[in-house]
């Protein structure tokens, strides 16, 4: 019923002669291929060439980003209180009556401190979105706080212009994070005190912690303690372990 | 294109359980019982899946454009030669199928003697098959891009039922393509050395009718 024409015996040999050629050759290039990627020098835990990819990727989903484009958000009576999920950097007890949030710029001087009260006389919103976490699972929650923008209008006239990434680490200094400005000053990422109208709680990051809808669960930093604002890309927990830097949704 | 899809459609899946594996959350169950959940601790061990997400993703999702790249090389391939005429049904192919794919699927159970009607290259339940796992392809790529950026591509989300709703099709499409898998291979085995090397070759090895050979001896 095909629409080919009918071969000679002979033509078909040397055509099944090339086929299984090429096949071969195929095969054995793939395979290489694989063999390649496997012994590539690992960048941060995966092997240098799927690096790379993570960086395109990256460069793909930062040009489509707008900063006027809003993540989905949902009714507050479908949210509830976020399932608690890595303990890295808050397994020690603080003094939250102690708590400041010191600011430093990318000549590693300190600008400034905050108690809780100086982020809370911020602006406050509020926001019912979908919490994604890296491993799979998500659940919508409702974060409230101050806008990172609105705190970082604090600092303006004290940071340079080429502000690229800000890096946030908790007070022991064991679980940080980098993210890129466009998403920090995005009116969605939020220096979050509250969940569901609680004041969050010591296992979801007391006294504030990062809330953005924008990243992945592991950007979203819980108990910060230092800010600093960067004019390059600062170190990342979970990048540093293999995963994706941007880690962007 | 059709080979390629093979070492990707495995790192593909293999990566996809490496990222599973770190929410096994999905079970088959019907009516409150669950029949079996994905997947058991020995399955995980033995393929070596556990601890794995990072290297999981970035598999995943570097290998995903290749698997893009080469679905829109096919559709454009199969649109050009009109080869999708040989692959999709007709109207009359729809308003037949059940009773066809129905003949088909008892003739190859053993269950019906006389073989299944063939208009064109395919059969009935072959264009049923070979249509739904190309429509299969492109969902896993579609549900595949709506679980990577569901906010960046927030209305396909929406159009998949949201996050949750587009995980669970792609994971459903995953179980469809290893369904498919092991049919579409015990299929080629029992049709053949001849078929398996026109899949290779792109022809097929025919015996001349026998009036043929007598005119050449003639």
């Amino acid at each position: 019923m095909s629409e080919k024409p009918e071969l000679t015996a002979e033509e078909y040999t040397r055509r099944v002669r090339r086929s299984l050629l090429v096949g071969g050759t195929a095969s054995l290039a793939g395979f290489g291929g694989w063999r390649w990627i496997q012994e590539q020098a690992e960048v941060d835990n995966i092997p240098g060439i799927l690096r790379d990819g993570h960086e395109l990727n990256e460069s793909i989903w930062q040009t489509l980003f707008r900063e006027d484009h809003q993540a989905r958000t949902f009714s507050r009576e479908s949210a509830s209180i976020l399932r608690v999920n890595g303990r890295i950097g808050i397994r020690n007890e603080i003094d939250l009556d102690d708590w400041e949030l010191e600011v430093f710029g990318p000549d590693g001087n300190q600008l400034g401190a905050h108690t809780l009260d100086d982020i809370k006389a911020l602006p406050h919103y509020e926001m019912t979105v979908e919490h994604k976490c890296i491993e799979g699972w998500a659940q919508i929650t409702n974060w409230g706080g101050a806008r990172f923008s609105d705190f970082m209008a604090l600092y303006t006239d004290q940071l340079p212009d080429d502000i690229s990434d800000v890096y946030l680490e908790t007070p022991d200094g064991r679980y940080y994070v980098s993210v890129d400005i466009e998403t920090m000053r995005h009116d969605q990422t939020l220096l979050a005190y509250d969940n569901l109208g609680e004041p969050i709680d010591d296992r979801h990051g007391a006294p504030l912690r990062l809330a953005t809808p924008l990243k992945y669960g592991i950007k979203q930093i819980k108990r910060i303690g230092q800010v600093h604002f960067l004019t390059d890309r600062g170190g990342d927990y979970w990048g540093e372990r293999g995963y994706d830097w941007y880690a962007g949704l | 294109m059709h080979w390629i899809n093979f070492p990707l459609l495995l790192i593909m899946i293999y990566s996809g359980l490496r990222i599973y594996k770190a929410e096994d959350i999905y079970a088959f169950g019907i009516l409150g019982w669950e029949w079996f959940s994905f997947f058991p601790d020995s399955f995980y061990e033995s393929l070596d899946l556990n601890r794995r997400l990072a290297r999981g993703l970035a598999f995943h999702f570097n290998f995903a454009w290749l698997f893009t790249i080469n679905g829109i090389a096919y559709a454009i391939y199969t649109w050009r030669t009109g080869e999708w005429r040989e692959i999709f049904p007709t109207r009359q192919h729809v308003k037949d199928m059940a009773r066809d794919v129905t003949h088909t699927v008892l003739h190859d159970l053993h269950l019906r003697k006389d073989p299944p009607p063939t208009r064109g290259r395919y059969n009935e339940a072959q264009r049923f098959t070979y249509s739904l796992v190309l429509v299969l392809g492109a969902l896993a790529i579609l549900s595949g891009f709506a679980i990577f950026k569901p906010t960046q591509l927030g209305p396909l989300t929406w159009l998949l039922g949201g996050y949750t709703s587009a995980r669970i099709i792609h994971f459903s499409v995953t179980i469809a393509f290893v369904l498919f898998f092991v049919v579409h291979i015990l299929q080629v085995a029992r049709s053949g050395w001849r078929n398996f090397m026109s899949m290779v070759t792109g022809y097929e090895l025919q015996d001349r009718p026998a009036e043929d050979r007598e005119s050449v001896d003639v």
